[in-house]
C-alpha cells in the first residue's frame, strides 16, 4: 500500500514537472486553451498539501495526500462520492474543526505557512479563504448585509467602503444587474441560482486569496450552472480557486488542473487536459470514462 | 420477466372489514372533540358570566303570595333582577303534580335594609310581575346597590326637590358629579400630599435615630434642626387633614330620599352615591353604552368594599408589572444558559444530565418555588439588603419582606426551564449551513451566534417567552408567599421619586380571583366579580399571546428561514 502511494506520488510529480511549455499567452479565450500553456516558469504553489492524512474518529478518510495548487488557477477535485474530496477542501480553511473527534497527520501549507500552526488564528485564516458551499446558505438578512458580512466581521463599518465592496462583489458574481434595485430586500427571496451567486459574492467580498467551492452547482439547473461556470472562469484572474465537483464535464470546462481522488487517496493530479485526454493511471481513465463511480 | 404470469387483478373494492375506511380517524378525532368541547364551554361560561356582571338587567317588581318565605319582611312586594332560575333542590311532595317547581334567585340589593342582597323566591309564589319605569338602581360606596323609588332631593340651602320635578334627575346627576370630584380631591390630599409628608417625616425620624445611634459627641444641634423640620411638617399635615375633613363633611350636605318597594324610607348622602340609573326604561343602545361604561370603570377604578365592588386596576397593573419584570429577568438568563448548553458545552453525559434536570425543574410544583422565594430572596437576600442599606428602618423590613421584585424573580426561576427548552430547540433548528457560512467568512463562534444564529432563532425564542409569560402571569400559589396582597395601598410604579418601588407589595389578578371567591365576607356578592376578573385574566393572557405571536410573525417574515 505504502509503496503504491509512493509510486503514484512520483508519477504525479513527473506529470506535474514534465512537459512544461513556458510561453506566456497573450490571448486567452477558453480555459482549455489556457491550460495548454499554463505553468509559467516560476509557478509557486500557493497551497501545498504535504503527506496529509485525516481521520474522523477511528476511520481514516484521507491517506497521505500530497498535492500542490497554484496561484490564479482553478484546481478541480473529482472522484466518486465518499472519496474524501470534500474533506480535503474543508480542511484547507479548517472548517472540519467544528466536527468532534477529528485528527490529522501531515500538513497543509499556504504560502509555506502551516494552517495548523498553533500561533495561527483560525478566523484570520478563514478571512483569507472564501468558501462557497454545496447548498447555498444566504443569511436571513438583506442582500446588502449578506455581501458585507465578512467585512462587518472584520470590523469595517464605513458605509462607502461597504457600498463599494457590495457593488464590486456583486458585479464579480454577475449578480449586480439583477439585484441592484433591491439590495435592502431579504436575500431569501432570490432564486436558487441567484442565492448561490450571492454566496459567491459574499465569499469574495473581502478579497480573499483563495476561493474554495464545494460542489457549487450541484443544486442548480443547467442555466444557473452555466452562469456560475462562466463566473469561475472570470474569478480566477483574481483568486486561486479550488473546486470540488462530481460533474466531470464541469471539471473539464472550468479547471486548469484536476486531481482525481479515490477511496481517500489521491490517484492522479495534472493538467486538466492531460487528465481527461491521457490519464496515466488506469483508475482515472476508468472513472472519467464512466466505468465506475 | 416473461416467465412470470400476471395474477388475476384484485378488486380494490374489498369486502374485508378490517381495511374498510379508516375507523381510527373517529377514535383519534374523539380526543380532539373532547378537548375542544371543554375549552369552548369553559370560555363560554366565563364569557357569558363575565359580561352579565356589567349588563344593566331589567328589575322586576314581584307581587308575592301571602306568607311566601321569599318575602323580605312583612311586605308582599319585592323588587329584584333575576340572576338565576333553577329547579328547587327540595321538592314539596304535597304540591300538586303540575305545580311550578322552579325557584328564582333575585338580586334585591338594599343590603343595609334587608341584611341580604340575594334572595330565592319560588316561582309559584309570584302572583304578578311588573317592571316599574321609575324604579331606580343606585350604586353606593357601601352596602352594594340600592333599589327603590326616588322620593326627593335635599340640597343644603335649597328647597326640597321632589322626584316628580323635571329638574330632579339633572340635579341628582350634578350632585353625584360634584361628590365624585370632592372624593378625588380628598384622595389627592390624603394619599399624595399627606402621604408625602408622612414619608418625609419617617425619613426625618430615621435620620434622627441613626444620628443618635452614631454615638457622635454633639448631635443635639442637628437633632433639634430635625425636630424643627418635623414640627413644621406636622403643622402642614394638620392643615391638610382639616381640609380633608371639611370636604368629607360636605359630602353629607345633600342627600337623596328614596323608598324601597318593601316600604322602608331611606336617605342617602350624595357623597355615598357612585351612580344611579333606571334599569327598566333603558333602550338597547343605552344598555350597551352602560355596559361599556361599566367595563371601562371596572378596568380603571380601584376596588371597593373588600374588592367586591369597583374596579381592578391595581391588580391589572400589578400583574403587568410583575410579568414584565419577570420577562426581563428570565429572558437573558434562560437564553444565555441555552446558548451555552447548545453551542458551547461538549455534548455528553453532563449536558444530558443538566438538560434532564432543567426539564424536571419545569415539573416542580409552583408552591415549592414560592417557598424557595421566601427562604432565599426574602429572608436571605432581602434581609441582607436591609442590613446593608436600610439599617435605620429596622426592625421594619424594606426588602426583607415580600414584594414585586422578589415575586418576579421567583416566577423567573419558575419559568426559566420553559425559556431554556424553547431556546435550545430554536437554536438547534438553525441550519448548519448558515453557521458554516458565517464561520467561513472569518467570524468567530460568538460572532456567528450573535449575528446569525440568535436573529434566526428569535421567533422560536419568542415562542418560549410567550409560554413563560402566560405561565408566569397566571401563577398564583408562589405569589402568595412572596408579596401579593389583597389590597395594596400604592402601585409599584408611580409618580413619586424614584418612581419604581420594587420593594412594594402588589395586587395580582390571579390572587384577586382567589381572594374574591374564597376569602370574601360575602361570597354571593363577590361571585360576579370572580367571573369578571377571570374573564379579564383570560383576556390579558390572550392579548399577551397575540401580541407576542404578532411580533413573532413579523420577525419570521424578516428572517424567513422556515425553521419554525
Amino acid at each position: 500500500m505504502k509503496g503504491d502511494d509512493m509510486e503514484q506520488t512520483l508519477e504525479r510529480e513527473k506529470a506535474l514537472r514534465g512537459g512544461v511549455p513556458s510561453r506566456k499567452m497573450t490571448v486567452m479565450s477558453s480555459s482549455e486553451k489556457e491550460s495548454e500553456q499554463v505553468k509559467g516558469e516560476s509557478l509557486a504553489p500557493l497551497i501545498r498539501v504535504a503527506d496529509y492524512s485525516f481521520f474522523y474518529g477511528a476511520s481514516q478518510t484521507l491517506f497521505n495526500v500530497n498535492l500542490e495548487m497554484y496561484e490564479n488557477k482553478v484546481t478541480a477535485i473529482i472522484g466518486p462520492s465518499g472519496c474524501g474530496k470534500s474533506t480535503l477542501l474543508r480542511n484547507i480553511n479548517r472548517m472540519n474543526d467544528l466536527v468532534d473527534g477529528i485528527s490529522h497527520r501531515g500538513d497543509i501549507l499556504i504560502h509555506g505557512q502551516s494552517i495548523y500552526d498553533p500561533h495561527l488564528e483560525v478566523t484570520e485564516l478563514r478571512k483569507r479563504i472564501g468558501m462557497v458551499f454545496q447548498k447555498s446558505n444566504p443569511f436571513p438578512k438583506t442582500i446588502y448585509e449578506n455581501v458585507v458580512y465578512s467585512l462587518r466581521v472584520a470590523g469595517i463599518n464605513n458605509r462607502t467602503v461597504l457600498d463599494e465592496a457590495v457593488e464590486s462583489s456583486l458585479r464579480s458574481a454577475a449578480l449586480w444587474e439583477e439585484v441592484k434595485d433591491r439590495l435592502e430586500e431579504s436575500a431569501l427571496g432570490l432564486s436558487g441560482g441567484q442565492m448561490q451567486r450571492l454566496c459567491i459574492a459574499r465569499a469574495i467580498a473581502n478579497r480573499p486569496e483563495i476561493l474554495l467551492m464545494d460542489e457549487p452547482c450541484s443544486a442548480l439547473d443547467p442555466i444557473a450552472t452555466a452562469k456560475i461556470e462562466e463566473l469561475i472562469y472570470q474569478l480566477k484572474k483574481d483568486f486561486t480557486i479550488v473546486i470540488v465537483t462530481h460533474n466531470m464535464q464541469q471539471a473539464a470546462r472550468v479547471s486548469d488542473y484536476t486531481a482525481f481522488f479515490y477511496m481517500g487517496k489521491l490517484i492522479e493530479i495534472g493538467e486538466t487536459k492531460k487528465i481527461f485526454m491521457s490519464p496515466s493511471v488506469k483508475q482515472t481513465e476508468e472513472y472519467i470514462t464512466g466505468r465506475f463511480g | 420477466m416473461s416467465s412470470m404470469t400476471l395474477k388475476e387483478p384484485r378488486s380494490f373494492f374489498t369486502k374485508d372489514t378490517k381495511s374498510k375506511g379508516e375507523p381510527y380517524v373517529w377514535f383519534t378525532g374523539m380526543g380532539l372533540v373532547l378537548g375542544i368541547f371543554m375549552i369552548v364551554s369553559l370560555l363560554t361560561l366565563i364569557f357569558v358570566k363575565g359580561f352579565e356582571v356589567f349588563w344593566p338587567d331589567r328589575v322586576m317588581l314581584a307581587e308575592l303570595r301571602e306568607g311566601s318565605p321569599g318575602a323580605a319582611g312583612a311586605s308582599r312586594f319585592l323588587a329584584g333582577s333575576i340572576v338565576m332560575r333553577q329547579e328547587k333542590p327540595v321538592r314539596d311532595l304535597t304540591a300538586p303534580h303540575d305545580a311550578d317547581t322552579t325557584e328564582l334567585q333575585l338580586f334585591v340589593g338594599n343590603k343595609d335594609v334587608y341584611g341580604f342582597a340575594y334572595r330565592f323566591v319560588d316561582s309559584s309564589d309570584i302572583l304578578g310581575r311588573t317592571y316599574p319605569q321609575e324604579l331606580m338602581r343606585i350604586e353606593r360606596l357601601e352596602y352594594g346597590d340600592a333599589m327603590g323609588k326616588a322620593a326627593g332631593l335635599r340640597v343644603k340651602g335649597q328647597a326640597y326637590l321632589p322626584a316628580s320635578d323635571p329638574a330632579f334627575r339633572a340635579s341628582l346627576e350634578r350632585l353625584v358629579h360634584d361628590a365624585e370630584k370632592r372624593w378625588k380631591e380628598i384622595r389627592r390630599i390624603e394619599k399624595s400630599e399627606i402621604g408625602r409628608i408622612n414619608r418625609t417625616m419617617e425619613k426625618i425620624r430615621l435620620k434622627k435615630k441613626s444620628l443618635q445611634a452614631s454615638g457622635e459627641a454633639d448631635v443635639s444641634e442637628r437633632a433639634a434642626a430635625l425636630d424643627a423640620q418635623s414640627s413644621e411638617l406636622q403643622e402642614k399635615y394638620e392643615g391638610l387633614a382639616r381640609e380633608a375633613a371639611r370636604l368629607r363633611s360636605m359630602q353629607k350636605d345633600s342627600a337623596l330620599d328614596y323608598e324601597t318597594y318593601t316600604g322602608e324610607k331611606k336617605s342617602l348622602p350624595a357623597g355615598e352615591i357612585v351612580g344611579f340609573y333606571y334599569p327598566n326604561e333603558l333602550y338597547l343602545p343605552q344598555r350597551i353604552a352602560f355596559l361599556i361604561g361599566k367595563i371601562i370603570s371596572f378596568l380603571t377604578a380601584e376596588p371597593r368594599e373588600a374588592n367586591t365592588e369597583g374596579g381592578v386596576f391595581p391588580a391589572i397593573f400589578g400583574t403587568f408589572v410583575m410579568t414584565v419584570m419577570m420577562s426581563v429577568a428570565v429572558t437573558p438568563f434562560g437564553v444565555l444558559a441555552a446558548i451555552y448548553l447548545r453551542e458551547y458545552a461538549k455534548q455528553g453525559f453532563m449536558v444530558r444530565a443538566v438538560r434532564i434536570a432543567v426539564n424536571n425543574l419545569a415539573g416542580v410544583p409552583s408552591i415549592v418555588f414560592g417557598v424557595f422565594g421566601v427562604g432565599f430572596f426574602v429572608y436571605f437576600v432581602g434581609a441582607s439588603i436591609d442590613q446593608l442599606f436600610f439599617k435605620e428602618a429596622l426592625p421594619t423590613p424594606t426588602f426583607g419582606t415580600g414584594g414585586v421584585l422578589w415575586a418576579s424573580l421567583t416566577l423567573a426561576l419558575l419559568t426559566v426551564p420553559v425559556v431554556i427548552v424553547a431556546t435550545e430547540e430554536a437554536l438547534a433548528a438553525v441550519p448548519r449551513g448558515m453557521r458554516e457560512g458565517s464561520l467561513a467568512c472569518g467570524a468567530s463562534k460568538w460572532e456567528t451566534i450573535a449575528r446569525i444564529v440568535l436573529p434566526a432563532s428569535a421567533p422560536g425564542i419568542l415562542t418560549g417567552l410567550i409560554l413563560a409569560m402566560a405561565r408566569g402571569a397566571s401563577e398564583v400559589a408562589p405569589l402568595m408567599l412572596v408579596g401579593v396582597v389583597k389590597l395594596a395601598p400604592s402601585l409599584p410604579i408611580d409618580g413619586e421619586a424614584p418612581f419604581f418601588h420594587f420593594e412594594r407589595k402588589f395586587m395580582h389578578l390571579g390572587f384577586h380571583i382567589y381572594d374574591l371567591g374564597f376569602q370574601s365576607p360575602d361570597s354571593e356578592a363577590a361571585k360576579p366579580m370572580v367571573f369578571a376578573t377571570t374573564l379579564l385574566l383570560i383576556t390579558l393572557v390572550v392579548v399577551l399571546n397575540l401580541g407576542a405571536i404578532f411580533i413573532r410573525e413579523k420577525l419570521r417574515k424578516k428572517y424567513a428561514t422556515g425553521a419554525f
